[in-house]
């Protein structure tokens, strides 16, 4: 049975960003496991929109940050400015401060600003001028960055691509969701319209519940039959880090409670699969922009089910 | 960084502390003195290195005590080739390589000397105590190696890991232990120093000698016979035969020549029987009189004593047979009968003066002076003691005619030397009289303290006869054995007096005799025996080598057997999942190995719409028993009867 809430939710989505069902509900997924998300895609795509819709639609504080070559993290985190009046210093909070966050072109922002913003998103805390402030709760970051082979761009190291559980491409629309696009009403007025769905207390009841769907012994088997099989065959250059591993489990559970469901199918583990191998595994051949798809559904092919 | 480069934990250092402590323990009577107190040092060097973290010692340090190490064995052994010497150097490398763990190859080298030290101990001691304690070092150097290269489990955990290994070991090394074409000999055997102290008897006989060996409860041999064992009486296990004669000592003869084959004729019913030698460092064999067939590699001397090629420096087993009733050396050559007429120019003139008598009144006649001899042996009513009085110049004169106290050398000796003063050729002989059954394995066990000397007088035409003259004045100790003949209170082996503990004693015997027998003693005849009652006749090292493969390989396959059985124990929910997809496989709707059991549902499904339903009902079925939470018993039931009612 699937929770009416989350359908609710999805279905609000869906109808602001037309034909993405998929990347959606991978979205969706993605918060559930308590995790970031990463969207590769060129400008234009929608991806603002999709963060600017999630938080709405979930009743959550929404910021965006626009990286650019000459950002400090300060410019993120926030700073300390002396008031005159209490002759103190007065900590002013960045846009991190907030439930939703959007970093969009996070690879136009130098190394330095890119390890404050992924240091927030780990600890789920911020330390400035010695002090450390607890981020809100729920904390979601949805990082955009322009495919690495354009210009301007610091390509984010891998040790840093780990940081988010799920990387989706939005890719344009077909030819009928873009004639729905184009010819319905103006996508800011149907976003400004929205009403939250659920509660900010709802949405982390539904992250425990995703943290409690049981995975079996069978399907942990599975996972890693998976990982094994990209530690031991020359296609990649590495294998799934066992951080991989509990990353694609704590996706398929949020995968498998959207479906309604209180445990893990290896559907699950192979519909979440594309999204949490495709900035991991680097094929060894490293043929760029090999269709992350296709190399997870080579993988999926290549492991039969223990 | 390399795994053999890994720096070596603490855990990894005691463990392996541990293991060279258990290593070169039992070798600390076997290396010199300063050698044990240096690597006891070298020990708690480093478990202080361990215990405080300090630094290892310098290498050009090390180098310096594998020098010190090496010269000092050099100037204890003046040479450093050889058992004990090399054994030492050993230890002295196992101690200094303690100092210098850096890396994981340093810990795998420590772990591997300790393995060959293990071994070192077998070429001291082969005893079951020594298999047991080498067996307990191996489980601790195996766990040691285990530790190398991994330490977290706990010290039990690894224990337990390496106690498995080792079982999974063991069935191999008992099929190459049995199969392996064996060499002759046991590969322990080593040369040199060995034997420096053995107890037997030796080839020269004085008063005291045999009286000694009395004190010893050793094993001289033990002996399981085909048929009934003789009478008591009658076990006379002929040793060195004496019959040159100084005045004081009896020693074997020096003459050359030997009899490949038993140059007499038999009479009566031959008894055969197995002898299993302990190592005395001597070339002559025991048999019972009289010797009809020798050992292989041996031959019998004109005396007729059975001697081996080489000296007898490892546990010997032999077969052999013997006739009682034999009469040896009916025709005997000149030589040897004047070697035992010979006499000292001096000495005993009251023994002469009695046998130039029996000489005047018997003439040629040797059975007649025999019987003089024996009657006056009785007639002197002498006393058999393990104490006899201490005697002179005329050792035969004073022990017939003034002390008459003696053991069983001077009986011989005198009645020997009183049948040459009267012409008749006679000789000492020395071997082992008697001796007790095992109850346990039913082996007839000679010990030390049945060594004996007897006499053999050669009669025209009877050629040599035996004559015991203990016997004549002490027949217990024929009959029964030497506690019987001893007066109480004169100090014997505790175990010759008999009494409490002794079936204690014959069990341990008789387990010490089964090691000796089946372990240490597992010779080429010994395998040929067992695998001829195993029905291979004849086999040669190929066909051994081949059951041996064709074994092994069964014995892995059985335990690979037994370690996947778990592994593949099949989830019944996925065996009827199987047989689902066959079914439908036929139908060619093929599950693919890899596809989850909804998603071949929905395939199924749209292939086969007729029977959607009852696919997605299986498919459903089966993946909240594989994949749900607390699967029930009552779903599996259901699956199973779905699926044998499924006929697409």
């Amino acid at each position: 049975m699937r929770l009416p809430e989350l359908e609710a939710v999805l279905a609000d989505v869906n109808r602001i960003i037309l034909g993405k069902e998929r990347p959606i509900r991978l979205s969706v997924a993605c918060l559930l496991a308590r995790g970031h998300l990463l969207i590769e895609d060129l400008p234009g795509v929608g991806k603002t929109t999709l963060a600017h819709v999630l938080a709405r639609v979930l009743g959550l504080d929404f910021q965006r940050i626009q990286f650019t070559s000459d950002m400090l993290p300060a410019d993120i985190l926030g700073v300390s400015i002396f008031d005159r009046g209490s002759g103190a210093f007065h900590f002013h909070p960045g846009p991190i401060f907030t439930q939703v966050v959007l970093a969009d072109e996070i690879n136009r922002a130098t190394p330095k600003a890119q390890s404050a913003l992924l240091e927030a998103m780990e600890e789920r805390q911020v330390t400035a001028e010695g002090e450390t402030r607890a981020l809100p709760q729920p904390f979601f970051v949805i990082a955009t960055q322009n495919p690495t082979h354009q210009i301007g761009t610091f390509p984010l190291p891998e040790s840093q691509l780990d940081r988010f559980l799920l990387k989706i491409e939005l890719g344009y629309p077909d030819a009928a969701a873009e004639r729905e696009l184009l010819a319905g009403a103006d996508r800011h007025e149907m976003v400004a319209n929205l009403n939250p769905r659920i509660a900010p207390q709802q949405l982390i009841d539904l992250q425990n519940k995703a943290r409690a769907v049981h995975a079996s012994a069978a399907l942990i088997d599975y996972v890693q039959a998976l990982a094994a099989h990209t530690r031991t065959t020359p296609r990649w250059q590495a294998g799934l880090s066992p951080r991989a591993c509990l990353a694609l489990l704590a996706v398929a559970r949020a995968w498998a409670l959207l479906e309604g469901r209180d445990h893990v199918l290896p559907e699950d583990v192979q519909a979440v699969l594309p999204g949490v191998i495709s900035h991991r595994l680097r094929p060894a051949d490293d043929v760029a922009h090999t269709d992350s798809h296709a190399v997870a559904a080579a993988l999926i092919e290549a492991v039969p089910l223990p | 960084m390399g795994r053999a480069n890994r720096p070596v934990s603490g855990r990894q250092a005691w463990w392996l502390l541990a293991t060279a402590l258990a290593a070169s323990a039992p070798l600390a009577q076997q290396v010199p003195l300063w050698l044990s107190l240096a690597a006891a040092c070298a020990f708690a060097w480093r478990a202080a290195l361990t215990w405080r973290q300090w630094h290892l010692p310098p290498r050009w340090l090390l180098v310096l005590l594998v020098m010190a190490g090496t010269v000092g064995v050099f100037l204890q052994y003046r040479t450093i080739m050889g058992r004990t010497p090399g054994i030492s150097l050993l230890v002295v490398f196992l101690a200094l390589k303690l100092l210098e763990l850096r890396a994981a190859r340093d810990a795998v080298a420590t772990a591997l000397l300790c393995y060959f030290l293990v071994l070192g101990q077998f070429l001291f001691t082969q005893t079951i105590a020594t298999a047991l304690l080498a067996g307990i070092t191996v489980l601790i150097t195996t766990a040691s190696l285990l530790a190398a290269s991994d330490d977290r489990p706990q010290p039990q955990q690894q224990l337990r890991r390496a106690t498995l290994m080792l079982a999974q070991a063991m069935p191999f090394m008992l099929l190459l232990f049995v199969l392996f074409p064996r060499v002759q000999g046991p590969l322990w055997g080593l040369p040199q120093d060995r034997f420096s102290a053995v107890s037997g008897l030796s080839d020269t006989m004085a008063p005291g000698t045999i009286a000694r060996l009395s004190q010893s409860d050793a094993i001289a041999f033990r002996v399981r016979f085909q048929g009934a064992i003789p009478a008591q009486s009658q076990l006379y296990w002929r040793g060195p035969v004496m019959p040159a004669f100084d005045g004081r000592s009896w020693r074997v003869a020096q003459t050359q020549g030997a009899y490949p084959t038993v140059p007499y004729a038999g009479s009566g019913t031959p008894v055969d029987y197995e002898v299993t030698l302990e190592p005395h460092g001597k070339f002559w064999l025991f048999a019972l009189e009289m010797p009809a067939t020798l050992p292989a590699d041996s031959a019998l001397t004109v005396d007729y004593q059975p001697i081996a090629r080489q000296a007898v420096r490892n546990r010997l087993r032999y077969t052999q047979s013997a006739w009682p009733e034999a009469i040896a050396g009916e025709k005997e050559s000149p030589a040897v009968l004047r070697a035992a007429l010979a006499l000292p120019e001096a000495g005993n003139p009251r023994t002469r003066a009695i046998g130039a008598a029996w000489r005047a009144q018997h003439g040629d006649d040797g059975a007649a002076i025999l019987a003089a001899a024996e009657k006056l042996f009785n007639q002197q009513l002498l006393i058999y003691t393990l104490n006899p009085p201490l005697l002179g110049a005329d050792m035969v004169d004073e022990f017939l005619f003034d002390t008459k106290r003696g053991f069983c050398e001077h009986f011989a000796a005198a009645f020997v030397f009183s049948l040459r003063s009267a012409g008749v050729p006679a000789r000492v002989v020395a071997g082992y009289q008697g001796g007790e059954v095992n109850p346990v394995d039913g082996y007839l066990e000679v010990r030390q303290y049945d060594a004996h000397a007897w006499a053999e007088a050669w009669i025209a035409g009877r050629g040599w006869v035996r004559i015991d003259p203990t016997a004549i004045s002490a027949p217990s100790r024929i009959n029964s054995n030497l506690a019987a003949a001893i007066p109480a209170g004169e100090g014997l082996p505790f175990l010759a007096r008999a009494a409490w503990l002794k079936d204690l004693r014959y069990r341990l015997d008789a387990v010490t005799n089964g090691w000796n027998q089946w372990v240490l003693g597992y010779n080429p005849q010994r395998q040929r025996d067992l695998l001829a009652s195993l029905g291979m006749s004849a086999p040669d090292w190929r066909s051994m080598t081949a059951v041996l493969s064709v074994l092994c390989g069964a014995v892995m396959l059985g335990l690979t057997a037994w370690i996947l059985r778990n592994r593949l124990r099949v989830d019944p929910a996925l065996a009827a999942w199987r047989r689902f997809t066959r079914r439908l496989a036929k139908r060619g709707i093929a599950w693919q190995s890899w596809e989850g059991p909804q998603a071949f549902a929905e395939r199924a499904a749209a292939q086969a719409p007729l029977h959607a339903v009852g696919i997605r009902e299986i498919a459903a079925l089966y993946a909240r028993l594989r994949y749900g939470p607390a699967p029930q018993g009552s779903d599996l039931e259901q699956l199973k009867r779905r699926i044998a009612a499924f006929k697409p």
